[in-house]
């Protein structure tokens, strides 16, 4: 249902992604792993035009869109249908959680005021937000923030959601709360594009798993294949370097 | 003190609130939201980056801040009846003043815009707003929270900066002193007079400031 075809972007004279390619499937959980610089999260952003890939085609829906030359209207038609969850949150500051989530409907997809709250409150029940419809953003701890991040994603019932490091900006107790809330997910079916560094997660929650580097895919399969029995030598390093830092530590999925 | 100068200033301090309450306080709010709106379109021009008026703000900002208040009001009242168009002392000093306020709030709602993390605008795309309705319902209202205490400033200086209308013949607070002055021959008390009343509607300002702070404190 979405593949990036031969993706390139530049910042400058330096070459971020040189020539990514990567499909998604309905109903996928698709996890990038890759050290940092290795152009995972620009190619998040260039998928839903928060950057501009100066090479590369989108698939959606069956339909091909060109990266680098596309109109207003297709970024926002194609937008409507996808949801983005950014590694800082980025709630808006002065909307309060249901509010946050409401806005996408209410503004960008005028829906009716009544339905839209009805909808927003179950997405914040299902993050486990009952109690902090009007709470502000300040208000709420960091998981809780990110959790409305997610409430926000998915109450516009996306076809596929793009995560960002999601839980790289929590303190460590609070990471378990917000991949709880994901694998929730994942597990009803929801297609997730996933950047992250948790390892025990995207071995638990991932149907692929692509480790990039240095602006390409080094090498992609399944989680048994890319964690257990790694072919490349780029690979090996990194998950050898991982496993010894306590950073990307196991102990923090459930 | 004598009797006849307590005399003076009891009948004075009226003379001089009542065109101060009619005169200077609307001259200044008139002008604070006419500058408000410069204000908010000159920055907006700016951050979208519009071609053609963006350097016309930024000209547009050099040229009022880099020249006297004074001189722009002379230049308006005195200066473009030679060029065939009169325009009366009141409407004359709003002009004047709201553009002059207008080039500093600019800068002021400029910084104020930039203060909002971009993430938070690319949030707004993501969940399919367009940039007006992101300025609309996001930045702007976080950025005229930024921006607040340092509108209150100008708003206080413009309070007394209106005393400068006198010298294109408004008939405000302080023209109006000068005229008793004049005829009573006390300009240090009715000089002192006039500053106390001026103090007073600072003050006035300034606890408003305090409340409106307070207000916006909600997130």
């Amino acid at each position: 249902m979405l593949e990036l075809q031969q993706i390139q972007k530049n910042f400058g004279t330096q070459s971020v992604l040189k020539d990514v390619s990567l499909t998604v499937k309905k109903g996928q959980v698709v996890v990038i792993l890759g050290p940092s610089g290795s152009g995972k999260t620009t190619l998040l952003r260039v998928a839903n035009f928060l950057e501009r890939a100066d090479r590369g085609q989108l698939l959606f829906d069956s339909k091909s869109y060109d990266l680098n030359n596309l109109h207003k209207k297709e970024i926002a038609s194609i937008r409507k249908k996808t949801s983005f969850v950014f590694q800082n949150y980025n709630l808006f500051a002065n909307k309060t959680a249901l509010q946050n989530v409401t806005e996408g409907l209410l503004i960008a997809r005028k829906i009716p005021k009544i339905e839209a709250k009805k909808r927003g409150k179950a997405a914040l029940d299902k993050v486990g937000l009952s109690d902090f419809y009007d709470a502000y953003p300040h208000q709420l701890s960091g998981g809780q923030q990110q959790r409305v991040g997610i409430a926000r994603a998915i109450v516009t019932q996306p076809e596929v959601i793009y995560f960002d490091e999601p839980t790289s900006a929590l303190d460590p107790e609070l990471v378990g709360e917000v991949l709880e809330v994901m694998k929730e997910l994942a597990k009803e079916g929801m297609t997730m594009l996933i950047v992250t560094h948790e390892m025990a997660f995207a071995r638990q929650v991932a149907d692929h798993v692509v480790f990039m580097a240095d602006g390409f895919v080094v090498e992609e399969g399944t989680p048994q294949e890319i964690f257990d029995r790694p072919q490349k030598e780029r690979t090996k390093q990194f998950l050898a370097r991982i496993s010894d830092d306590p950073c990307y530590s196991v102990e923090y999925v459930l | 003190m004598t009797e006849r100068l307590v005399q003076i200033l009891l009948d004075s301090f009226t003379q001089i609130l009542i065109p101060g309450l009619l005169v200077t306080i609307p001259l200044t709010l008139i002008s604070f939201l006419f500058g408000l709106i410069i204000a908010v379109c000159t920055a907006l021009v700016q951050i979208a980056h519009v071609p053609i008026l963006r350097p016309l703000a930024r000209f547009y900002i050099w040229i009022i801040r880099g020249t006297p208040l004074l001189v722009q009001l002379y230049v308006i009242f005195y200066g473009l009846p030679s060029l065939g168009l009169t325009v009366d002392a009141f409407p004359s000093a709003v002009v004047v003043f709201s553009i002059n306020t207008g080039a500093y709030m600019a800068e002021t709602i400029r910084a104020s815009i930039e203060a909002v993390p971009y993430g938070q605008i690319e949030a707004g795309y993501v969940v399919g707003m367009n940039f007006p309705q992101i300025m609309w319902r996001i930045v702007l209202p976080q950025a005229f929270r930024i921006a607040f205490p340092s509108l209150g400033n100008t708003l206080i200086g413009l309070v007394k900066d209106t005393s400068l209308a006198a010298n294109i013949t408004v008939l405000e607070m302080f023209m109006v002193t000068q005229q008793i002055a004049a005829r009573t021959y006390e300009p240090f008390a009715l000089y002192m007079e006039v500053g106390l009343i001026y103090l007073i509607f600072s003050t006035v300002l300034t606890k408003l400031q305090a409340l409106g702070e307070e207000k916006l404190k909600v997130y």
